[in-house]
């Protein structure tokens, strides 16, 4: 049968998300034959609708919907409302993400293995691996067309790389590259080349840096296999008496309740929707939600050890032109415990526009010695600190007595930095601020992370059920046609930007699906 | 309603109507103005010197002194209005006891910046201080006219980007 689909059509699979994981996946199970109905609780929006200006952007794409937080993290206190900076909308978070897609190194699936135990952190081993993985990283590359891989050139570097890229190898560091980006530097795909033009947080408007939203979604649609509804929020997932999933209720454009029959239910709605909708989902046979028989769903919630440097110099850099993030040091990336911490961190660079630097350079922050940094902003540089932090059972995403909406208790996100995630965030801080100061930096700012937008964990995989929610496919262990297709399956976080890992595992899950589908297992 | 404009007031004339030290001028007149008549912004709920303690508190929790007064005034003119009258009058209120307190006559007569930041130090963490300066960050720093204030260009798709216009042209590396 060919979309649109009935709501009581119980062949299709039904995935709930649009993203790097949800987008990707339905469009890889529709080129196969599949019935999708994808479910996105945003609106479509596209190149021409995208809108370079910082405010407005994020009026446009963010997702504002009630959130609550917890936790000794400054997000709790600066943005409490607001633990995330991504985005609600067909192809989520690809619209807003810079592009950065680089592998994790072979030791980080291996984390427990490698680091050790860690006090206070439930470090784990993925149970796949480097090996098992990079035939489908290479699918990934391809797709998204990442530079410096394949037969592509990378991108040139713009004012901001130039710095930066000065400063590091007067440090000595020898791996200093315009990076592995999903931004076109010749025309690719259908997709033109980047014009250099910034605002690659706010959608592309040139369509160079991949998106689900322009890619995967309309190639899925264009086969007759895949409808997407739009601004449909996922409430429930529902049951039968032998625990199989059979469906789900959402609240259509309308707010009109729904509910789609389904073979199978694949959840990929980021981090803190995804176990939301779990924990959200409870019945007399799960009174803890769904897949949830081991107290994992929403546990281990890891969001990347950031942060940023930013400095001043005595003549201009105007960060703002060009590519956002197309610049990378990943000397540090190593795991090297005598730097006084496990796990590694990427260095990479970064700019805001004025409106945003004026919000996230040092929330709160007022005066003078506030001022004068902005008095200098078009002689400032930037970089992002990004890296592996400690997955803890007690940073989690729960349940909130603040209802959305609809009604449905909206997710609590509470953090708490590790020991670990501490000392790495100091180590980079000073290496950033070495960089700038190599290259003559009057004066340099650590910066405080911002809003996550590496949200992870929260429905990790683990070999043993006790230990997570889902398997080596993102199959959960409880329930045989429920699984999960986002970045909450990461066992670990790495030190890596996950989409690339997200989009690889997506394939991976696709493939997984349609041969047991075929094969009438489930 | 509230409004910024241009006054065809003289400047004789403001300055002769004049009740307030420093940059801005009360005028009496159901606005505050610029000395050099440049821009004026008309109050019709809260008081002229609500609005120019207003004014003067928002230079002094985001000082750039290469950006006039009427950006800030663009960025606070929204407190002349029924809904923020009540925490406009406590907070103005609040600011200038502190203000005699410290042996002045209110918060706009004080004539150093640095007295001033004092007292905003002091009531740093109230629901009023924090609501003027959270407003700020998005009132003084999203408008565009001053962007160019700060060397920050905006949008460059319309342009077509900078890959002909300079993404990469630091010369002093």
């Amino acid at each position: 049968m060919a979309a649109p689909f009935d709501l009581n059509d119980d062949s299709v699979v039904v995935v709930i998300g649009t993203g790097a994981g949800g987008g990707v996946l339905s469009n890889e199970l529709a080129q196969k034959g599949v019935s999708v109905v994808a479910l996105e609780a945003g609106g479509r929006y596209l190149p021409e609708d995208y809108i370079n200006d910082e405010w407005e952007s994020f009026g446009q794409l963010a997702w504002l919907d009630a959130r609550t937080t917890s936790g000794d993290w400054r997000v709790a206190k600066d943005f409490s409302g607001l633990p995330a900076w991504i985005v609600k909308a067909v192809g989520g978070t690809t619209t807003h993400w810079a592009g950065a897609s680089i592998r994790f190194q072979d030791h980080e699936w291996k984390a427990l293995t490698n680091y050790g135990a860690v006090d206070g952190a439930s470090l784990l081993d993925w149970p796949i691996d480097g090996a098992e993985m990079a035939p489908w990283y290479d699918k990934a590359e391809t797709k998204l067309g990442v530079t410096r891989t394949g037969d592509r050139a990378g991108l040139p570097g713009n004012n901001n790389y130039k710095v930066f890229e000065k400063g590091a190898k007067a440090l000595g560091y020898k791996e200093v590259h315009t990076g592995r980006m999903a931004i076109n530097s010749a025309d690719y795909d259908g997709r033109l080349a980047c014009q250099q033009t910034g605002f690659c947080f706010q959608g592309c408007k040139w369509g160079a840096k991949w998106s689900a939203a322009y890619t995967d979604i309309p190639a899925g649609e264009a086969t007759g296999n895949l409808e997407v509804r739009e601004r449909a929020h996922v409430a429930r997932i529902l049951h039968d008496d032998s625990g199989k999933v059979t469906g789900v209720e959402y609240f259509d454009k309308d707010g009109n309740l729904q509910m789609q029959k389904a073979r199978i239910v694949c959840v990929a709605g980021n981090s803190f929707e995804s176990p939301r909708l779990l924990l959200n989902s409870v019945s007399d046979m799960f009174p803890n939600g769904l897949a949830n028989s081991s107290d994992q769903v929403g546990r281990n919630y890891m969001r990347h050890t950031t942060g940023s440097v930013y400095a001043v110099f005595d003549k201009p850099v105007r960060m703002w032109r060009g590519t956002t993030m197309a610049g990378i040091v990943q000397d540090e990336a190593r795991h090297d415990p005598s730097r006084g911490f496990v796990g590694g961190y990427e260095l990479e660079t970064l700019s805001l526009g004025l409106p945003f630097m004026a919000a996230f350079l040092n929330p709160g922050g007022w005066g003078r010695s506030f001022t004068t940094a902005l008095d200098s902003y078009e002689n400032m540089a930037g970089m992002w600190i990004v890296g592996e932090d400690m997955p803890q059972a007690t940073n989690r995403v729960t349940l909130s007595d603040v209802k959305d909406q609809y009604g449905l208790p909206v997710a609590n996100v509470h953090f708490s930095d590790h020991p670990n995630d501490v000392a790495m965030r100091n180590h980079a801080y000073k290496q950033g601020q070495a960089i700038y100061e190599a290259v003559g930096a009057t004066r340099t700012f650590p910066t405080p992370p911002y809003p996550s937008t590496h949200n992870l964990g929260t429905n990790r995989m683990s070999e043993k059920p006790e230990d997570g929610v889902c398997n080596k496919w993102g199959q959960t262990h409880d329930i045989a046609n429920l699984f999960i297709s986002d970045g909450s399956q990461f066992t670990t976080g790495a030190a890596e930007n996950p989409t690339l890992t997200i989009v690889a595992l997506a394939i991976r899950q696709a493939d997984h699906i349609a041969s047991e589908m075929a094969a009438g297992n489930i | 309603m509230t409004k910024i404009e241009r006054t065809g007031l003289t400047r004789r004339a403001l300055l002769a109507r004049s009740v307030a030290a420093g940059a801005l001028c009360v005028t009496g007149a159901g606005f505050i103005a610029a000395p050099n008549a440049a821009w004026a912004v008309e109050v019709t709920v809260i008081t002229e010197h609500q609005m120019a303690t207003l004014l003067q508190m928002a230079r002094d929790i985001y000082p750039h002194d290469q950006v006039g007064d009427q950006f800030y005034a663009v960025a606070v003119k929204g407190y002349d209005a029924e809904d923020k009258k009540a925490l406009v009058e406590e907070g103005i209120a609040a600011l200038d006891a502190a203000a005699q307190a410290a042996g002045h006559a209110d918060y706009v007569s004080m004539g150093w910046e640095e007295d001033r930041v004092k007292v905003l130090q002091s009531m740093e963490d109230s629901g009023f201080f924090q609501t003027v300066r959270g407003g700020l960050v998005t009132g003084l720093y999203n408008q565009k006219e001053v962007w160019p204030i700060f060397g920050y260009q905006g949008e460059s798709f319309s342009q077509g980007g900078y890959i002909d216009r300079g993404f990469d042209d630091i010369d002093w590396l």
